[in-house]
């Protein structure tokens, strides 16, 4: 009986990642390094408006003068940033009307992901903008999105397009000066997504982007802003997955939500970066900064799947700005191998009876190190605020690590804050007991996983709540010896 | 059907089977009693498979074949199910989806399609009448939460569902009062069958009344120190197992 064992951990070690493979498009790739004439480069190549140019020059002088943060729990060898070349497009002319349009090769791409946009496309109300290396090269569904009134294209053509919306809210939410990264995107972001949904209006069907990794050594920095009008819904999902390569990749997004009184915003990620091979070599640094801002009566929920990057620093986050608004934070963090990730949330309480909910459920397998860090700050005229936050880990084997790093601060008297953690560990006799049932080894992982992640999985979409319980299979597979 | 030769088991490099023969035919019931250290449990184990225990000496065969090299749940798909006597809780996973998930991993062994939902849900219905199991139960946590008596229910509800070839039902009396003894013993009484076997491993001869077995087997210091008709367990719970010890010594 032990061989079988052993002949699924050598099967499970020698399985590739899945998704490790790269599409030879011919780019137009910028020279490594970064100065003010880069900035400008971008921004001119972006054929972008003077205050654009302004505002990325200002971050970059901010950016210039930051260092980078090393609070989080994580160790890696910090990126040479003048080692990265920060532009890279499809140089094919990028815009496409129907598919017949689009490069043979990159619908090949993504046929191997699973995504083939042809069925995309047919899939019922599922609009996709793609983004490939940097640039949006395909955008469908538009026309009923425009017949409502809703914005749904990339960030530059939303630049170009409504100048008057991206100029007043960008940055509003994650400034230039936030943080370090933050202020790296905001001077080097080549392209992203940008949503508008107009006051009142119901979005009727889930928006969604792709979004890839693909030229060599090229750092991508994706931009995204989603404005919720007063009253206006949306529910926007965003699922990534990266070729597998030598060299570590960087990723510095921004994300900003923004929901005007009476809006809500659901966000749902599943982020499956190449997180680098069994030894722990390569795999994408992914150092995000999302956060949104509720006005009253306003609701926004953050949703990830986290399953990839070699590092990750992420912490979607919630500032309760206007009175009785709502900030929810569900997640599920897998880490194996070698993999680093130190992720959370903020919610920030600053409205009256604002009320915030916290799951975060930590997977710890191999030798990686898993934390979970959240903050949740209730501010002086914050009366009756209201936190809730459990946070789970399951850790497998005897040599990953599970970490939980909790901030409450609270300067009313009336908040409510609770925290309840739990750890535990898949037990050999859980294993042996699924296995008496007939149930394998590797199925019984996946099983008693997806019982953990119950709680989060549910908030998922349905289409992405099958994807993403795939998902944890895959990272997890060959995990227990 | 099941055949033990000389079998020898050590966990650790401490020996606690030291030589076990027993044989099992189709419909049989077969009672294995003995004090607490006796081996009881770890019989049970190694028949299913457990990767602690290191067969020294002897074999297992079902149906001929050498059990030694099948993995425990080859040996599950072989038809042998072990009612644990401390079933383990696996958090968010509900009843129905875990033995929805035993029955179609074991049909997929034997290269058969999943049950379709319907006929599922038509035998959930019909075993957990049979166990008298309430439906609000089977949406629980597997085992999170239950009681003593809800967990053995749930062992012997799982095993109505897989209809194995060979139970093993290991202290299945213990945290049982006497109402949910009768109802448990009743459900396993129904699946007797002249295809399959049971051995009921106890400390008491009280679940005995309600499943008779066929055979008694005293287990005493890893070894089957006397074997006979149901008789024996009512001589054994008059005599204690002092009698049995002091019977080996001579």
């Amino acid at each position: 009986m032990a061989y079988t064992e052993e002949e699924l951990k050598k099967e499970l070690e020698t399985k590739e990642y899945e998704y490790g493979f790269y599409t030879d498009i011919e780019s137009d790739t910028f020279p490594k390094g970064l100065n003010e004439d880069i900035v400008i480069a971008i921004s001119k190549k972006k054929e972008e408006p003077e205050w654009m140019t302004e505002w990325r020059l200002e971050a970059f002088k901010v950016w210039k003068e930051m260092e980078e943060p090393e609070w989080a729990n994580v160790t890696y060898e910090k990126p040479n940033f003048q080692e990265i070349s920060y532009y890279s497009a499809p140089n094919k002319k990028p815009k496409y009307d129907s598919l017949d349009e689009v490069d043979p090769e990159l619908l090949d791409t993504f046929k191997k992901l699973g995504i083939p946009l042809e069925e995309q496309k047919k899939l019922a109300g599922v609009a996709v903008d793609v983004v490939m290396d940097s640039v949006s090269v395909a955008t469908t569904f538009k026309k009923t999105l425009a017949e409502k009134g809703i914005i749904f294209c990339s960030i530059s053509e939303a630049i170009q397009e409504h100048p008057e919306l991206v100029k007043k809210y960008i940055g509003t939410v994650v400034p230039q000066k936030d943080n370090f990264y933050a202020a790296l995107n905001s001077a080097v972001f080549s392209d992203g997504s940008f949503c508008y949904i107009p006051k009142g209006v119901r979005c009727p069907m889930e928006l969604s982007t792709y979004f890839r990794i693909n030229q060599a050594g090229t750092g991508q920095f994706e931009r995204t802003l989603v404005i919720a009008d007063e009253g206006s819904y949306v529910s926007y999902l965003e699922g990534c997955t990266a070729p597998s390569r030598d060299e570590n990749q960087l990723h510095a997004a921004v994300v900003e939500l923004i929901a005007l009184d009476n809006a809500e915003i659901k966000y749902s990620t599943v982020q499956n970066w190449f997180p680098g091979d069994k030894e722990g070599k390569g795999g994408v640094f992914n150092f995000v900064t999302k956060r949104g801002i509720c006005e009253k009566n306003a609701k926004i929920s953050w949703t990830q799947v986290e399953t990839g990057s070699a590092v990750t620093w992420k912490y979607p986050s919630c500032v309760l700005k206007g009175d009785n608004s709502i900030g929810e934070f569900y997640s599920i963090a897998v880490t194996n191998n070698f993999q680093q990730a130190d992720t959370g949330t903020k919610m920030i309480h600053l409205g009256k009876n604002t009320k915030s909910t916290i799951i975060s459920k930590g997977i710890s397998a191999g030798q990686s190190q898993n934390s979970y860090r959240g903050l949740v700050q209730v501010n002086s005229r914050a009366e009756n605020a209201r936190n809730f936050s459990q946070c789970d880990s399951l850790l497998m084997g005897n040599r990953c690590g599970a970490h939980t790093f909790p901030y409450i601060e609270a300067k009313n008297k009336t908040a409510q804050i609770e925290h309840e953690a739990t750890t535990s560990k898949i037990g050999e006799d859980q294993i042996f007991y699924c296995n008496q049932r007939g149930i394998d080894t590797e199925k019984a992982i996946a099983l008693i996983v997806n019982g953990f992640s119950k709680e989060v999985l549910n908030k998922l979409p349905m289409e992405f709540a099958v994807e993403a319980q795939k998902l944890l299979e895959i990272s997890l597979e060959g995990s227990v010896g | 059907m099941l055949e033990i030769k000389d079998l020898h088991a050590s966990v650790e490099d401490k020996k606690i089977l030291n030589g076990i023969n027993l044989q099992v035919n189709p419909g049989e019931v077969h009672a294995i009693m003995g004090p607490n250290g006796s081996g009881k449990s770890t019989l049970a184990s190694v028949i299913a498979g457990k990767e602690d225990f290191e067969i020294k000496k002897g074999n297992i065969s079902l149906d001929g074949e050498d059990l030694e090299e099948l993995s425990p749940e080859e040996r599950a798909h072989k038809g042998i199910f072990l009612s644990f006597q401390y079933p383990v809780e696996i958090p968010g996973v509900s009843v129905t989806n875990f033995i929805k998930t035993a029955i179609n991993e074991s049909r997929k062994a034997r290269g058969l399609e999943d049950m379709p939902a319907n006929q599922m849900l038509k035998l959930i219905r019909e075993k957990s009448e049979l166990l008298e199991i309430d439906r609000k139960f089977l949406s629980r946590s597997l085992n999170e939460g239950f009681s003593g008596g809800e967990k053995k229910r749930n062992e012997i509800f799982q095993m109505a569902m897989m209809e194995p070839k060979l139970a093993i039902l290991d202290e299945t009396d213990s945290g049982l009062d006497i109402d949910a003894l009768r109802i448990v013993a009743n459900g396993v009484n129904k699946l007797r069958g002249k295809d399959n076997a049971i051995i009921v491993i106890t400390h008491y001869q009280r679940l005995l009344e309600y499943i008779v077995p066929d055979f008694v087997h005293v287990l005493h210091e890893g070894k089957i120190v006397k074997s006979g008709p149901k008789e024996l367990a009512l001589k054994l719970e008059e005599k204690g197992y002092d009698w049995i010890k002091q019977e080996t010594v001579v």
